[in-house]
């Protein structure tokens, strides 16, 4: 299968407004594990690995990482198979 | 503990003051280089068993023994005593804070002859092989014997071994390292290992006490009595039990191993009334790494010495037995000529994937027990929170996975299924166990097989099986021995005597084997499964046992 990232969501902005709604009154590090809960709620929910690993490349891609190398879609975590 | 068995005597050589000829040298009697002399033993192979010691390990050390080693140790003549001695278990339970999160069973079906696992102390395990290698009068062990030199050549090994008596020399065809983590061997052949190290420490505390609690694996991330770190709590014999302590990379070990230190640790989880008497504490801190290969001409490499891993999800003596296992066989058959060299190189074949997925097992727990950054620590913790009320977390919870065999599909030994086969068992995987009725009474699969190439057909409930066909497994160039298994109400005597024949009493074997009626299965005698066939075809067998055998031309022109 290949990671939808064509418009998918029948009603983006009400679900940007669920997730920052879902933030509210949360410190940094409270917001941090919501995340991380929500992101495992929904690997679980997608349940293709192959799928998850291209969301992950797409999710790495063009943020310039430590050493100031910005990251492409094939350089996500792949160490692992 | 006897301690005849690990007494010193002084070497022959030493007496004789010529140099010893030997075929195979094992240095290092633990429970590893034990396995792999008696296995050479029981193939009528004499061996040199060396060890810089004369007493069994100090403390307990490697406790948790798999159904796969207890499978192997029943076929070296020792997993009676073994099981016997050690407690048996297969539940395991991951607690967080103060709240059972999940349990597992590692062994949820019958029908196996040995348990998912046993808890034995290694000094039992080790007296125990040390009596069996004594057993076989095929093994010389020489305590206090430490090798000083080694020169590995194209045609033997020469070692110079020092004891209290002085040093002298010897040469054997080939040098079974088992020296252990740091191992002297590979030091002094200038061979490395790599691999990862992880900033944290354990503590380890053997306690002796009367107490209640279920023989089951008990894991606690950020327990009440021992915050923001992991406990490990396990059975073993003689009411002794293992308590493991995350303490964290800054912990100071020496202050750490103080008595006084540890009991207000072990009051703390237990309780301040409960009696208790320490055993052995240790410190440690561990690795996950093993070397480029692990054959290096004649010198072979080991357990710990060519591998290691974190101790969580028992993977350390496991793999290192069975790399014993592998290699025994193998070095056998090319000591009595009867197989060629290319067959000691699938040691490296077989064993470097099975280090390498014990390898990234072990780092995976470790990753999830002790995070390396904010973030990792932060899935950790959702995925543990989110584990009580949603079942497909508990997957993602890393408290161990615990040993499995590794499975040699793929290896240049193995050969590919070309008839459909469902089931659990894929060729190269090792043998899964089944009770079996025979002409005696019940039996298990698994002692049928082993120390030669076994070949079993399935015959259903065909009374008239092939009995000629069967019989011509025999007489190939490499030795097979036939065994039938017929359904319930097949009749036993359907077939001679001396074609060992079973029932396959509770239909597991059908089952577990995906087995119809004139189904093959060619077991390598390490009991793992070598090729498998829908039907009877001897010029099938003879190509696969080829491959598996390495047998030499000579051999094969003869048949």
């Amino acid at each position: 299968m290949t990671l939808i990232t064509e418009p998918h969501l029948a009603h983006p902005d009400d679900f940007y407004e669920a997730l920052l709604d879902a933030h509210r009154g949360f410190t940094e590090e409270q917001s941090q594990l919501l995340n991380a809960r929500l992101i495992l709620l929904l690997a679980n929910h997608v349940g293709d690995l192959d799928v998850l690993r291209q969301a992950l490349a797409a999710a790495r891609a063009g943020i310039v990482d430590q050493e100031g190398q910005p990251q492409s879609m094939e350089s996500g975590a792949k160490e692992s198979t | 503990m006897n301690s005849e068995l690990f007494a010193y005597r002084k070497a022959p050589e030493l007496v004789s003051g010529k140099a010893g000829r030997y075929r195979v040298a094992v240095v290092g009697a633990g429970p590893v280089g034990l396995c792999a002399a008696i296995d050479l033993a029981q193939y009528g192979v004499d061996v040199l068993l060396l060890d810089e010691d004369d007493k069994a390990s100090e403390g307990s050390r490697a406790i948790c023994f798999s159904q796969r080693t207890l499978e192997i140790l029943d076929r070296l003549g020792c997993g009676e005593r073994v099981v016997g001695k050690g407690v048996v278990w297969k539940h395991g339970k991951v607690f967080l804070r103060d709240r059972l999160l999940y349990q597992f069973d590692l062994q949820p079906e019958a029908g196996h002859k040995r348990p998912a696992f046993i808890n034995l102390q290694q000094y039992y395990l080790e007296q125990f092989l040390v009596e069996r290698a004594i057993e076989t009068r095929r093994v010389d062990l020489r305590w206090r014997n430490r090798v000083i030199s080694v020169a590995s050549g194209t045609g033997n090994v020469a070692l110079t071994i020092r004891t209290p008596d002085g040093d002298y020399d010897i040469e054997c065809d080939y040098l079974i390292a088992a020296d252990g983590a740091r191992s002297p061997i590979r030091s002094m052949l200038g061979l490395e290992v790599s691999g990862q190290v992880f900033r944290d420490r354990f503590l380890i505390a053997d306690v002796r006490m009367e107490a209640d609690f279920p023989t089951e694996r008990w894991f606690w991330f950020d327990p009440p009595f021992h915050p923001n770190q992991s406990v490990l709590l396990h059975r073993q014999a003689d009411n002794v039990w293992r308590i493991d302590f995350q303490l964290g990379w800054d912990a100071d070990p020496e202050i750490e191993k103080q008595p006084d230190r540890v009991i207000s640790r072990i009051r703390a989880m237990l309780g301040e009334t409960r009696p208790f008497t320490l055993e052995w504490v240790s410190v440690y801190t561990f690795r996950c790494q093993r070397m480029e290969r692990f054959r290096h001409g004649r010198v072979f490499f080991l357990g710990d010495a060519a591998h290691q891993v974190s101790p969580f999800g028992a993977r350390g003596a496991n793999s290192g037995i069975q790399d014993a296992d592998n290699l025994g066989w193998k070095l056998a058959n090319v000591l009595k000529a009867v197989a060629t060299d290319r067959l000691l190189d699938s040691y490296d074949a077989e064993r470097i994937p099975a280090a390498d997925e014990n390898i990234l097992n072990s780092t995976r727990s470790t990753d999830f027990i002790t995070p390396k950054s904010k973030i990792s620590r932060t899935f950790r913790d959702a995925a543990l929170q989110l584990a009580h009320t949603h079942p497909f977390a508990r997957g993602l919870v890393n408290s161990g996975r615990l040993s499995v065999p590794h499975s040699y599909r793929g290896s240049p030994l193995d050969s590919p299924d070309h008839d459909a086969f469902s089931g659990r068992i894929s060729s190269g995987a090792a043998c899964i166990d089944v009770p079996l009725t025979g002409r005696t009474g019940p039996a298990w699969l698994i002692d049928q097989i082993g120390n030669r190439f076994v070949c079993i057909y399935y015959a259903g409930s065909n009374r008239q099986p092939p009995e000629a066909q069967i019989e011509g497994l025999r007489d190939g160039a490499v030795p097979v021995e036939a065994i039938v298994i017929g359904t319930v109400g097949w009749p036993l005597t359907a077939l001679p005597e001396h074609i060992p024949a079973f029932i396959d009493t509770h239909g597991l074997f059908a089952q577990r084997y995906d087995a119809t009626p004139g189904s093959l299965y060619l077991f390598r005698p390490d009991q793992h499964l070598s090729a498998r066939w829908r039907t009877l075809d001897p010029d099938a067998v003879r190509s696969a046992l080829s491959r598996a055998a390495c047998p030499h031309a000579l051999a094969l022109a003869a048949s």
